[in-house]
């Protein structure tokens, strides 16, 4: 058993946020996603106040070991969320942890005062790779607008709030001792490394939106850098992302100071991959502790 | 639609034989104790070795191929080679392992009010209408209606070989160099005064046209997409198409769509 800021996890592998869905995969798999859920916990797609299309496509581009994506956070909005998603993934065998995103605090409070108050949900994630409306900066990128929301939301609930970092951050350490000293319970990085892709005939960004983020194997050394840069500032716990693909890369976050660790664009080349990376660190760390001896 | 569900968990098959059908490569690889797929549709598939580094390191991601038949624990696809995952997998050879998920998606659906199926591909596109074709003559399957007439266009008589998976088809070539110069598109045409339902599936250009041409003539149409994905199972939201309710993922709401519902076909 891991436990990360008081939810009780089987194992420390959750999914990155935005990367399964799983009332998609209960469509295309059936109740085997239920009887063999792959994470020890269910992070949701961020979701907004008011429903979103997403960005135009096209939304993706392979690159070397990775990819590019600007999906654009489509979802139902916080009302259809509460109502038409959430009864479903309660039906999940593990604690849910619901992500959210504002474009102001007071979206951002009035999102987590909602997610809050609905027994199903464990802890909350906070997307705060998005610009604020109101100052124009990214939320995360800078440690002040970090503290200020985090200190906003913070009141407005009892359950673990976990700020999902930005890698495109000057510092991220900063950002994340500004979290934990506001009131954060945990944080998680890496998100996305802004990336863009130019059209191979036309020499056009190829991606609809321009730019996007890149994530997957490409991105995990700078993902393993980051996460012990950030352990090291501060105490809350950290869930670690970035390529990992096998129960090795985990265990590496893991003794650069996470807690937890995140699966996401893994998920993509096998559903289950989730499952497979936990089973192997289990046994990495069985067979540490057979060479530690008693 | 109709959807057979998939084993949560993609699965080690193994290549059997990778032969030439005219320009194209076929590929036939078991998959045993894997379910039946209903056509149109489709499979995840990477190589178990040697996916990524080829050139620039790629291919990362499984890539979706509409099945060509599927009989006795064995699959077959059609490539095209026109990537680094399309390379690698005409490459591949016999007792090679291959990742499989699926199948995947939604596939077509029985013809309305008792119209006559119209099979119309172009390309690489005819792949999903050879299982079509095959359950339309099977009077035991939800799809058998009887006999569906088959319009085919290929680029030239290279690719027009693949004309022969399927049964009594009029080929249509850019070219001429066999069967009627030109678009199918203009075969399709004469075809859509008739009693009939058109299923689809080719390239973007040719399926916007068909989506024109059967809104025009309040002809029914199912129509089979092709988007680039990363995952196949409505993960990653990134293979959307735009409908008149906003954009849907082809992976797990398609990818046979009704092309009423499409704003129009988009071209990577």
């Amino acid at each position: 058993m891991t436990t990360l800021c008081g939810i009780e996890l089987e194992h420390p592998v959750v999914n990155a946020s935005g990367t399964f869905d799983a009332i998609a995969a209960l469509r295309a798999f059936g109740d085997e996603v239920i009887e063999r859920f792959p994470f020890s916990a269910f992070v949701s797609k961020t979701i907004t106040l008011e429903p979103r299309q997403g960005n135009p496509p096209p939304r993706l581009w392979e690159t070397p070991a990775g990819l590019i994506n600007s999906i654009g956070l489509p979802n139902r909005g916080l009302r259809g969320y509460l109502e038409h998603d959430l009864p479903v993934l309660a039906r999940l065998p593990v604690p849910l942890i619901v992500n959210v995103m504002g474009f102001t605090r007071e979206e951002v409070a009035t999102l987590v005062e909602a997610v809050a108050a609905r027994d199903e949900v464990a802890g909350l994630e906070l997307n705060v790779s998005c610009p604020n409306v109101e100052s124009g900066l990214i939320m995360g990128a800078d440690p002040a607008e970090t503290a200020a929301l985090v200190e906003r939301v913070r009141p407005l609930t009892a359950k673990p709030l976990i700020v999902k970092l930005t890698p495109n951050a000057t510092d991220p350490g900063a950002v994340a001792h500004a979290a934990q000293e506001s009131g954060a319970d945990a944080v998680s990085l890496v998100n996305t490394l802004r990336a863009m892709a130019l059209h191979p005939r036309t020499g056009e960004p190829w991606l609809g939106a321009g730019t996007g983020g890149v994530s997957g194997p490409a991105i995990r050394a700078v993902a393993l850098a980051q996460v012990a840069q950030v352990a090291e500032r501060v105490a809350i716990p950290v869930v670690g992302m970035g390529g990992v693909e096998t129960g090795a890369h985990a265990a590496a976050l893991l003794r650069a100071g996470a807690g937890a660790v995140a699966v996401g664009t893994a998920t993509f080349r096998d559903p289950r991959a989730g499952a497979r990376i936990a089973a192997e660190l289990a046994e990495l760390r069985r067979k540490e502790r057979v060479s530690a001896g008693p | 639609m109709s959807r057979a569900l998939a084993p949560f968990e993609r699965r080690l098959g193994e290549v059997v034989a990778v032969d030439a059908v005219g320009a194209y490569r076929r590929l036939r690889c078991t998959d045993p104790g894997g379910p039946v797929p209903r056509p149109g549709q489709f499979y995840m598939l990477a190589t178990a070795a040697g996916w990524g580094g080829g050139e620039d390191e790629r291919p990362y991601l499984p890539r979706a191929f509409s099945y060509l038949r599927h009989a006795a624990g064995e699959l077959e696809f059609l490539l095209e080679d026109v990537g680094p995952g399309t390379h690698r997998l005409t490459d591949a050879r016999p007792g090679e392992g291959i990742w499989l998920l699926g199948p995947l998606g939604a596939g077509f659906a029985p013809p309305r009010d008792g119209r006559e199926p119209l099979l119309v591909g172009g390309g690489i596109g005819i792949v999903p209408l050879a299982p079509l074709q095959h359950a339309i003559s099977d009077p035991t399957d939800p799809l058998g209606t009887g006999q569906g007439r088959v319009l085919l266009g290929f680029r030239d008589e290279a690719h027009a070989a693949a004309a022969g998976l399927m049964r009594d088809a009029t080929v249509c070539t850019d070219d001429g160099s066999t069967g009627h110069h030109g678009l199918v598109t203009e075969v399709l045409d004469e075809r859509l005064g008739e009693h009939v339902e058109v299923y689809a599936c080719g390239p973007p250009a040719m399926l916007e046209a068909v989506r024109l041409m059967t809104g025009e003539r309040a002809v029914p149409a199912q129509l089979a997409l092709e988007s680039g994905m990363a995952c196949g199972f409505g993960a990653c939201f990134g293979c959307v198409v735009p409908t008149h309710d906003g954009y849907v993922r082809v992976c797990v709401d398609g990818p046979v769509l009704e092309a009423g519902d499409l704003e129009a076909v988009p071209a990577p």
